[in-house]
């Protein structure tokens, strides 16, 4: 039994007792969607490593514990009911710049730009990020680091990401600080707790994009 | 269940002369709207997945007005992100003699024969300009040391003509279409509304003139009127409640289009994926399709004898049966989704299934790994034995995986024409949601790439060919009047049985009635079983269903028991569809229908059509048929032995 099983579960008898069924975020219940999340004793997502909480399984607790489970907790995630959060700040972080500005029928050729297989597979590796929250939900500032850096870092490692590549990552470094995350002192704990893994060092590449920025 | 039957469809708007050149035509036909009317004009589209969030952001770069709804908490998050082997293009790449006309054909023969030639020969065409928009966008596609794209090969074709982004293709995809979407929210040309679920579409002097919405943190019910509305949202593979699509997958949107006049097509066409993990035990919530590309490598099989119980390491190799490799000793296990399905059903049938309940095969690495050494099935599918170790804490390299076939996609949908409009003007249907170019059965890396036919390429065109005549001035205040009240009556009603069985313990029990009944093998008796528990689970659904809460609150009991309303009209239909296709076809396997081998048989003198169907608030659906017609492919049966 998944730990979502659990909660519908517990959820069916609390409809038949009467009461108001738990309510919590999920939906591909496969670990790629990013609905899901919650914090399961004190840990993002739970204790398993890499690991969305659709992913968990009730044979990692033990018989008879007790599980406390809490919503993401940061100031720029309001909580809607229960265990659902707001997370909408981060689509307005995208919409600051998290893009390639392309319309539709105006691409060339997709071979006429050839890319480094190194920088296509890193690329590829930041741009994994499900947009869970995890990080900002463990993060001891509460800082949006961890996502906004895997955008920037995803688009500026291409050749089509550059040419907006400086006002990109300042204007979605400003979005993040007026939506009132918080800075990033370094203690990592959102790439211990990332479900995909994100590594901690497209922050540097997030900041040298920014200071870049700024310096212009 | 009655039906009767209407009219033939003739017209689907599709142009004449040379296949290659009707795209064309109906680009240049197609009336354009100047820039400044088009601010002027509204659209509305539901979904935000690689159909819906494509065309809305296409739709908001020509200047349209568009408002964009999703029921999941940001666009990003549609189930077209799950998608894991890869998006199809005629690319020829590899030199490997791919082209337009060899992906067609590989599409309207892996379809059975049963799409329309004219739409598939479109998105063979398109499919080329989709990777480059996708690359454009900084899709990180996987690529080769010389920094080219690279491919690789699927099920259905000889040629290499798959591109990926490791396993995680829909990911990549539709997170390019989300960021071109945001960027249009910023421009201001999307309104985007999230958590918002659509409850009924308003229909006024013969138009689709906009939908009813529920807020689904507040409750409220809301109107959003506009010149065109436009459906993307997604199949209806949920009706057996256990499936791979996400949790919250319904078919509440197209269902009550359906209601208001849009034809539904062909239902009964289902998908069945051969290799997921089988249902572990009564909880189960949703199933997880492993690649198919295990079946490379692993071997297929069941005990020889009925009710062995022993572990399998413990059973000889004369006492297992390979049946794949018995039965179709050329492709052996690599032979296609629908008759890997069916074969493992039926072992299973003959009491030889292993595991909880009997219910799966096993999917033995066990010579593969003596082979070519433990290091090399590491390499090549450690993510996948790492996936299958985390949802059944058992070890793969050491115990044979256990595999069951499950629901994956759904082919039917609402019926569109050439224009991709359905049968209500201005009413467009996009993606997995409509009919249109898989025929009886899709093949793998497919659905990507319709969803972003449709969204970039093909609606936008032929939306605003309709578009030109408006703007269509005020909505009828009756009409949408009339739509608000239906859905604040249906959902008054829900909250007022106040029974003792909650809206899960419904649908968990008509989706173990489908899959038994109208699932991998159907028959006349069991088809009309279906037909009669249907209705009476229903009037039990309808008498004694218990949703707490209020409706304006966050409320997912209500959210659910609204989608479980429409399961059962939607299954019935289904039902209905697979009884009165008495042949066998791609996806649809009627026992009676089978040549002598057990293989699938076509009855094309009888069933060369779509079978269109007409809602009748009197509970007998009127059946329209479109025929079809193959001028460039020639019908043959499949043969895989």
């Amino acid at each position: 039994m998944s730990f979502l099983e659990m909660l519908d579960v517990l959820n069916e008898r609390l409809i038949l007792e009467g009461d108001d069924p738990i309510a919590f975020d999920h939906d591909c219940r496969e670990g790629i969607c990013g609905m899901c999340g919650m914090v399961i004793n004190g840990v993002a997502h739970g204790e398993q490593r890499a690991t969305t909480t659709c992913q968990l399984h009730m044979r990692h607790f033990e018989d008879n514990a007790t599980i406390t489970i809490e919503p993401w907790r940061a100031a720029p995630f309001p909580v809607v009911k229960d265990l659902v959060v707001d997370r909408s700040a981060f689509d307005r972080i995208i919409q600051a710049g998290g893009f390639v500005s392309v319309p539709a029928g105006s691409a060339p050729d997709a071979h006429s730009i050839p890319v480094r297989k190194e920088d296509a597979d890193a690329a590829f590796d930041a741009a994994t990020c499900i947009g869970c929250g995890a990080c900002v939900a463990a993060c001891p500032n509460g800082s949006a680091s961890l996502f906004t850096a895997a955008k920037i870092t995803h688009l500026s490692l291409l050749p089509q990401g550059q040419p907006e590549r400086l006002s990109r990552a300042k204007a979605m470094v400003d979005q993040m600080d007026a939506e009132g995350f918080g800075g990033c002192t370094n203690t990592g704990e959102c790439t211990a707790v990332c479900p995909k893994g994100i590594p901690l060092d497209t922050i540097a590449q997030m900041n040298t994009d920014y200071l870049k920025a700024n310096a212009k | 269940m009655k039906f009767t039957e209407g009219s033939e469809i003739r017209d689907t708007r599709a142009p004449e002369g040379p296949i290659e050149d009707r795209w064309e035509k109906r680009k240049f036909a197609a009336k354009l709207v100047n820039p400044a009317n088009k601010r002027k004009l509204n659209v509305i589209v539901v979904g935000t997945g690689l159909a819906g969030g494509s065309a809305a952001a296409t739709l908001g770069e020509l200047g349209y007005n568009v408002k964009s709804f999703c029921y999941q908490d940001t666009p990003r998050r549609a189930h077209s992100i799950a998608a894991q082997g890869g998006i199809n293009a005629a690319k020829n790449y590899r030199g490997d003699g791919d082209s337009i006309y060899r992906l067609f054909y590989d599409t309207v023969k892996g379809g059975d024969f049963r799409a329309r030639e004219s739409n598939v020969y479109r998105l063979a065409q398109v499919s080329v300009n989709i990777i480059d928009q996708a690359v454009a966008q900084g899709v990180p596609f996987a690529r080769e040391y010389g920094g080219l794209l690279d491919t690789r090969s699927f099920g259905g074709a000889q040629v290499s003509r798959t591109f990926y982004a490791r396993g995680q293709t829909g990911q990549q995809l539709l997170l390019g279409a989300y960021q071109a979407l945001e960027r249009q929210v910023a421009a201001g040309t999307v309104e985007m509304f999230t958590r918002h679920e659509m409850l009924d579409l308003i229909v006024a002097d013969g138009r689709a003139r906009g939908i009813i919405v529920r807020d689904m943190v507040t409750g409220e019910i809301e109107r959003h009127t506009a010149d065109a509305v436009v459906l993307a949202s997604g199949g209806y593979g949920n009706v057996f409640f256990l499936s791979t699509n996400a949790k919250g997958c319904n078919t509440t949107a197209i269902w009550r289009a359906h209601e208001r006049g849009a034809y539904f097509a062909n239902p009964c066409y289902t998908q069945i994926h051969p290799t997921c993990i089988p249902v572990s035990g009564e909880y189960q919530s949703k199933l997880t399709l492993m690649s198919e590309s295990l079946r490379n490598d692993g071997r297929v099989w069941v005990p020889l004898r009925k009710g062995d119980e022993r572990a399998p390491g413990d059973i000889p190799d004369d006492e297992r049966d390979y049946y794949l490799e018995r039965i179709y000793p050329a492709f052996g296990n690599l032979v296609p989704r629908d008759i890997a399905s069916r074969a493992a059903k039926n072992v299973c049938d003959e009491g030889r299934g292993v595991g909880p309940g009997g219910l799966g095969v096993y999917l033995d690495f066990r010579d593969a790994i003596n082979r070519l050494g433990r290091d090399a099935v590491e390499k090549k599918y450690g993510n996948l034995f790492e996936m299958y170790e985390r949802i059944t804490g058992e070890n793969p390299y050491d115990v044979p995986m256990r595999i069951y076939p499950a629901v994956h996609y759904t082919m039917g949908g609402l019926w569109v024409d050439y224009d991709l409009q359905s049968t209500i003007p201005g009413l467009f249907v996009i993606g997995e949601a409509n009919f249109s170019d898989h025929g009886a059965n899709r093949l793998g890396a497919s659905a990507l790439m319709q969803g972003l036919a449709d969204g970039y390429f093909v609606l936008p065109t032929t939306l605003g060919d309709y578009l030109a005549a408006g703007p269509f001035g005020e909505v009828d205040e009756q009409a949408v009047a009339e739509a608000e009240l239906k859905v604040r009556s249906k959902i008054d009603r829900l909250l007022a049985v106040n029974g003792t069985r909650t809206p899960d313990s419904f649908h968990r029990e008509l989706g173990k009635l489908m899959w038994d009944y109208c699932g991998m093998e159907r028959t006349e008796e069991s088809l009309r079983k279906a037909l009669d528990r249907i209705p009476e689970l229903r009037k039990e659904f309808w008498e004694n269903v218990k949703v707490s809460g209020t409706a304006e609150e966050l409320n997912q009991v209500l959210e659910k028991a609204g989608r479980v309303a429409d399961f059962f009209d939607l299954a019935e239909l289904m039902c209905l569809d697979a009884l009165v296709r008495s042949e066998s076809c791609g996806g649809h396997f009627r026992a009676e229908s089978q040549d002598s081998e057990g293989e699938a048989l076509r009855d094309d003198e009888s069933f060369a059509h779509v079978s269109a169907w007409e809602y009748s608030p009197d509970g007998e659906p009127v059946l329209h048929k479109e025929p079809l017609e193959y001028e460039y492919v020639k019908m043959t049966q499949r043969s895989y032995k």
